[in-house]
Parts: structure tokens; sequence; C-alpha cells
């Protein structure tokens, strides 16, 4: 059953599923930032492109990609061997800013027009204008889409499994296989440690809704 | 003590321009949305250190003038001549181009706005909503320009607010933050677009107290849209009542208001005024 | 390094894969559909010691990841005599892992249908089965289409990952080729393709039928 060793390797496996969720998460923000507003360009070439990227990540698998990105990429050459930790991360997160890039595009584009004309009355243009006026006030609508989004992720780490990372769903697919954990008893384990992890992003998340209401003077 | 304060504003306002010489001029000024003409062929002309008061009915094409000088709009036609320089077009060997964008931007320097909605950043303090624009913008230090601010927002009565965020304030509040916040960037010209009409009754008072004192006591070039007559004629060197994309008529108040030549201006004056 | 050979070889299988995936969705969506509605209509009719534990397993399921449920049926349903194929597993998966997002898609829709709807059934003494399928759910379900065809993609997007309980779907050919010869980069590729042949026109639908019934709702 539930021994020391068995206990010390499943966290081990969720520290794994952690590092690989926090970095997915951040390539993932990011890429949904810069796909978001590309896809607000005023150049065509600029949102056609960022469409192709929107719609392939959108529109295929990422239980594929990270077969295709650990398997086959290497044989293309030598050098594109990653880690599997590396695969995850990107292709989770490249999948997630797909998505995000909505989130991002609508919450900028919800911001009133009031406010891209004060400041242009106030000669705020461009990049300023972008970065202090429009996106903080875009922040609050994105955080609770931005939230699911963050669980829909973590959810995908469980894939790495597949590509042999020792993330937790391998340490409890490994515990099962060896005989240390009965079938029911490691993957109730690892439904409620995913369970506990899901709901620790939403309690983040919640705070930085109430952080950035207050920060846009509303109730929190 | 609010007007005592506001005896200050005048102080921290400085135009830099030769009074009585053009400042703004409308040059046969077309604007269109779709099929409807806005401003048909406009001309006027503004001369520096005048407060030019722009009357008409709903629908007339007021705020859209504003918005041209602004840089909001972009007129489908005819010039927008300010202080030396056309908004959109550039003068190259003898001929008018359409400007660049760095060339606009640079006019626009020249030009502050209030809103009839505030527009205030809700995501920032009183004081951040006045000192942003001149530190990032114009790269004043942030601690001048903080200062700056706030002898602003005391100069309007709102010493007292500077960490407020604009949700916490009244309309009259948010709207006399919002006139600090445009006198920040130092433009020779202001425009108010009704800036009084989306406010309570009893809140109107204060801002007017703020725009008559800079009426009466700066040389800054002031362009104002209104439905309040009584203010019009006390600060008003010049009303220009407009309607269907023209000028119907152009004088200074006491005459415009008192003996109106324009059958026009009688019929809109007289519903104006049996309103209130 | 690329050859086309292989690509060429290995095209049957992968199509054969394709349609075993293809079908897994289709029965999963089915799944997923109907055991939504089901939900969403307890939650609404049913007091709270049946509706909050009902709304925890939801949430559970929601936020917990597909590929350990595909284990959990696979490996813990055959101790209680349930023995299922890989197959059915992936459907069973797919279908109650999708239906927790579809009944908060058809709740969204039960819930924007006007009070007044309700209180005119009732005031007609409509029986509570007409009162759902007359009146409530032909209202609400045409509202919630587009967000449903979003999920209905999504659940075409998880379905290799049967995959992993052995279904010889279009990745599994994939993987049997790769390690059975050793040719990886065509067959992964070409399932690649394959899939995106599919899943790019099927999320193109769900976009049209978004501008076509109006924004999502959930
Ligand atoms: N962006 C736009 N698109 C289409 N029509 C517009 C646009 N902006 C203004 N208009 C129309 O142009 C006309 C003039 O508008 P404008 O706002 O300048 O009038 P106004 O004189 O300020 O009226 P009010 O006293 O009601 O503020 C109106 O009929 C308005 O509906
Ligand atoms: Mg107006």
């Amino acid at each position: 059953m539930f021994t020391e060793s068995v206990i010390e390797r499943l966290a081990d496996g969720v520290w794994i599923t952690i590092q690989l969720a926090v970095m997915a998460g951040a390539v993932g923000t990011a890429a949904a930032i810069v796909s978001g507003l590309a896809g607000l360009s005023s150049s065509r070439a600029v949102r056609w492109a960022n469409q192709v990227y929107v719609d392939f990540f959108r529109g295929s698998s990422a239980i594929i990609q990270l077969y295709w990105a650990y398997y086959a990429l290497p044989i293309i050459d030598r050098d594109l061997t990653f880690s599997p930790l590396q695969v995850g991360v990107v292709v989770l997160g490249l999948n997630m800013g797909g998505y995000g890039s909505e989130i991002v595009r609508g919450a900028v584009q919800s911001v009133s027009r009031g406010q891209y004309e004060a400041s242009t009355a106030l000669s705020i243009g461009g990049y300023q204008r972008m970065r202090y006026i429009i996106f903080p006030q875009a922040v609050l609508s994105m955080l609770p889409p931005y939230g699911n989004l963050l669980i829909e992720m973590l959810k995908g780490t469980a894939l790495v499994s597949l590509i042999t990372l020792a993330d937790l769903t391998r340490v409890g697919l490994d515990l099962r296989q060896a005989g240390d954990l009965s079938s029911a008893s490691a993957f109730t384990a690892l439904l409620v440690i995913y369970f506990f992890l899901a709901i620790s992003i939403t309690f983040i998340v919640r705070r930085a809704e109430r952080f950035a209401r207050r920060s846009m003077g509303l109730e929190a | 003590m609010a007007q005592q304060q506001l005896e200050h504003v005048a102080d921290l306002v400085q135009t830099g321009t030769t009074q009585g010489e053009t400042i703004v001029r409308f040059e046969r000024v077309r604007k269109a949305f779709g099929d409807l003409v806005v401003l048909d062929d406009l001309d006027f002309e503004v001369k520096a250190g005048e407060k030019l008061v722009i009357i008409g009915p709903s629908g007339s094409g007021k705020t859209t003038i504003l918005r041209v000088l602004m840089t909001l709009e972009r007129p489908d036609a005819g010039g927008v001549w300010v202080d030396g320089d056309y908004l959109f077009r550039v003068e190259k060997r003898g001929r008018l181009q359409r400007a660049s964008e760095r060339h606009v931007a640079r006019v626009r320097t020249k030009i502050g706005m209030v809103f009839q909605h505030f527009n205030l950043f809700p995501h920032m303090s009183a004081h951040d909503n006045v000192a942003f624009a001149p530190n990032k913008v114009l790269g004043i230090p942030k601690g001048e320009a903080k200062d700056r601010a706030k002898a602003l927002l005391e100069s309007v009565g709102l010493g007292d607010k500077l960490d407020e965020k604009p949700s916490r304030l009244s309309g009259g509040q948010k709207q006399r933050v919002a006139i600090a916040r445009a006198l920040a960037m130092e433009p020779k010209v202001m425009l108010f677009d009704e800036v009084t009409s989306a406010l309570d009754p009893e809140l109107v008072g204060e801002v007017l107290n703020v725009l008559r004192e800079l009426a009466h006591n700066t040389s800054m070039t002031m362009l104002l849209v209104t439905h309040e007559m009584g203010f019009a004629r006390e600060i008003g060197d010049r009303v220009v009542m407009f309607d269907g994309g023209r000028v119907v008529e152009e004088a200074p108040p006491e005459e415009l208001f008192s003996n109106p030549r324009e059958e026009r201006t009688k019929q809109f004056l007289h519903a104006v005024l049996d309103r209130t | 390094m690329w050859e086309w050979q292989v690509v060429w070889d290995s095209l049957p299988a992968l199509w054969k894969g394709l349609q075993v995936t293809l079908q897994a969705t289709f029965w999963g969506i089915l799944l997923a559909m109907s055991l939504g509605l089901i939900f969403a209509i307890i939650r609404r009719v049913s007091p709270g010691v049946v509706r909050l534990p009902l709304i925890g397993v939801l949430e559970f399921i929601r936020s917990t990841p597909l590929l350990v449920q595909l284990f959990f049926l696979f490996y813990v349903l055959p101790n209680y005599g349930i023995t299922l194929s890989g197959f059915e597993t992936g459907v069973v998966a797919l279908g109650v892992h999708f239906s927790t997002y579809t009944a908060e898609v058809y709740r969204a829709g039960i819930e924007s249908v006007p009070r007044g709807q309700w209180e005119a059934s009732t005031a007609l003494s409509i029986s509570p089965v007409q009162k759902w399928t007359r009146i409530v759910l032909p209202q609400a379900i045409p509202s919630v289409i587009p967000a449903l065809g979003n999920y209905l993609v999504a659940m075409l997007k998880e379905a290799p990952l049967l995959s992993a309980v052995t279904v010889v779907d279009v990745l599994g050919e994939a993987q049997r080729i790769c390690s059975r010869d050793f040719n990886c980069l065509e067959p992964y590729t070409m399932a690649g393709v394959l899939f995106l042949a599919i899943s790019i026109p099927a999320s193109f639908l769900a976009r049209r039928l978004e501008t076509r019934f109006g924004p999502t709702t959930a």
C-alpha cells in the first residue's frame, strides 16, 4: 500500500508535473499574449501567420504532436533531439497559446473605445497604450477563462507519461506495474492528486482576480 | 476652499501662444459616415487664446469637429491647420501630401481633449491618471511629473483625492481629474465636449467653476461644445451656431443670444431655452 | 531520410486506424451529448442531497486528466467484473469526461429559457415530461449548438489517447509501424497529417456554427 517509498515516488512525480505545468504555463501565457495581440495587428501578413498558428494548434491533437516531436523530429535532424521535458513544455505551451490567443484578443477588444481615445488625446500611442492602458484593463476579463485554460493544460501534462517523462501519471503506472500499488489505489491516488492541483490553480487564479478587481478600484 | 485653490490653475497653465493670431483653421473640411454628410465643406477659424463656444442641435456634427481636431477621425477632404501645420498633410515642394503618423503625432500634442464620459483610466489613481502621460510621453522625470500632477489636482480642488481610483470618485470629481489630466500635457488648444452633460445637476457647478477659472485667467485656446447657454454667454468670446454640417451663424454671445439673425438659430435657441 | 515508399506502405494501416479514431469519437459524442443532457436535467430538478454530490463529481471528472480516467476504467473495472475492450473503455471515458462539459453547456441553455416559459407550463398544467420535451429543451438547445460544437471538436482531438489502452487507432497504427520497422518519421507525420485533414475542417465547421448561431454561451 502507501508505504513511505511509494509516497516519496509519488511526490517526485508531482514535482515533475508541477515543474512541467509551470514552465508550459509560462510558455503558453507568453504565446497567448503574443498571438492574441498579433490577431489584432494592422498588418494582414501578421494576422494571417497568427491564424495559421491558432488553427494548427486548435485543430490538431496534442498527443500526436508530442509523439511527433519526440520520435519523428530527431529523425529529420539529430540536433532536433530534445528531452521529454523540453518537448512537453513546448508542445503543451504552444497548445495552450492557441486557445489563450482568443482569450487575450477578446479581452483586449472588450476594453472600451473611450480608453483608446483618451490615450490618443494624451498622445499615448502604440506600445505604451497597449502595455500601460489597455492590457492592464483587459487582464480582469481574461482571468476566469485563463484559469480554466491552465487546468486544461495541467490535465494535458499527463500525456507526457507516454513519452517516458517520469511525471505523476508515469509514476502511478510504474507503481501499479511493479505491484507496489493496486490498480484501484494507484489511479485513485493520481486522480485525487490531480484534482488537488486543479483546485490549487483555481484558488490562485481567484486570488489574482481579487487583486485585479481591487487594482481597478472595484469591490473585491 | 476649492474656490481658493482654483485660482492657482492659471499659474499652472502656460500656453506660449501669441494672442489673437489664428491657431486653428478648418478649410473646406468634409466628413461623411456612409451617406450621412456630417461636415459639409466646413470653414472656420479660431484665434489663439479665444474661448469659442459651439452650439447646435443634436447630431449636427459638433462632436465630430472636436474629434477631427483631436485626430480621432480623419476628414474625407479639406485641411485642418493647427499652429503652423496641417494635421493630416505636409507640404512638400509646394504640394500637400499625406502626412506620416509621426507628423500627426507631433501636431496632436498641441491639442488636449476632455470627454463627455471622462474616459479616466480606471486602473490608475487620480494622481497617476494625471502624471502618467507627462512622464511616459513627454519624458518628464517621474518625481517631477507627480509633483506637477499633485499641484494640478490641488488646483481643481482634489488635493485630498490623489490616491483614489476613479471608481471611488463622483462624476464631478472624475471630470475635474480629466481636466487636470488634459492640462498636464500643456496643450495649446483644449477641446471640451459637453463635459457636464453626463453629470448629476448638483455636480455641474464644480466643473463649470474650473472651466470658468481656465477661461478667465489663462491664455489657453478653448473650444467648448455645450448646452449650458448661460455659461456659454458668460465665458465665450464667440459663439458658433452649427447645423447641417455648416456654420449657420457666428457672433459674440451677447449678440447671438439676444439678437440672432438666422431663423435656424432662433428656432434652436427657442427650443433649448424653453427646455431649461 | 524521408521515404515516400514508407509513406505509401503505411497509409492503408493509418487509414484503418483513422477510422477507428472516428468511430470512437462518434460513439463518444453520442454518449457525451446524452449523458450531459441527463446530468443537466438532474441538476435542475433534483433536491440538494442529489444535486450537490453530482456537482462535486462532475467537477472532479472535469478537473482531472482523461488519460488517467482511461487507465482507471481500463485497469480497475475488471476487478468489479466489468471487462470492456480497449475501444469500449475509450468510448466510455471520452463520453463521460466530456459529458461534464456538455452538461454545463446544456445548463446554460436551460437557464436561458425565460422564467415565464416555466411558469406558463405550470399554469397550463403541462406534464413535467412534456414541459421538458415540448417547451424547455426546444428553446434551450439551439442556443447551445455552437458551444457543443467546440467540445465535439475537442473530443476528436482527444480520441487518439485511446492508443494508450491498446486501441489500434491512427496513433496506435503509427506506433506499431514505428516499433516494428524503426521507420518513425513517416508514420507519425502522416498520422498527424491525416488527423489534421479531418480535424481542421471540423474546427472550421464548429466556428461556422458559432458565427451562425451567435457567440458561445458556455
Ligand atoms: N463613427 C460614426 N459612424 C457613423 N455615424 C456617426 C459616427 N460618429 C458620428 N456619427 C453620426 O454623425 C452625426 C453627427 O454626430 P456628432 O456626434 O458629431 O453630433 P453632435 O452634434 O455632437 O450631437 P450631440 O449633440 O447629440 O452630441 C450623427 O448623426 C451621428 O449619428
Ligand atoms: Mg456630441
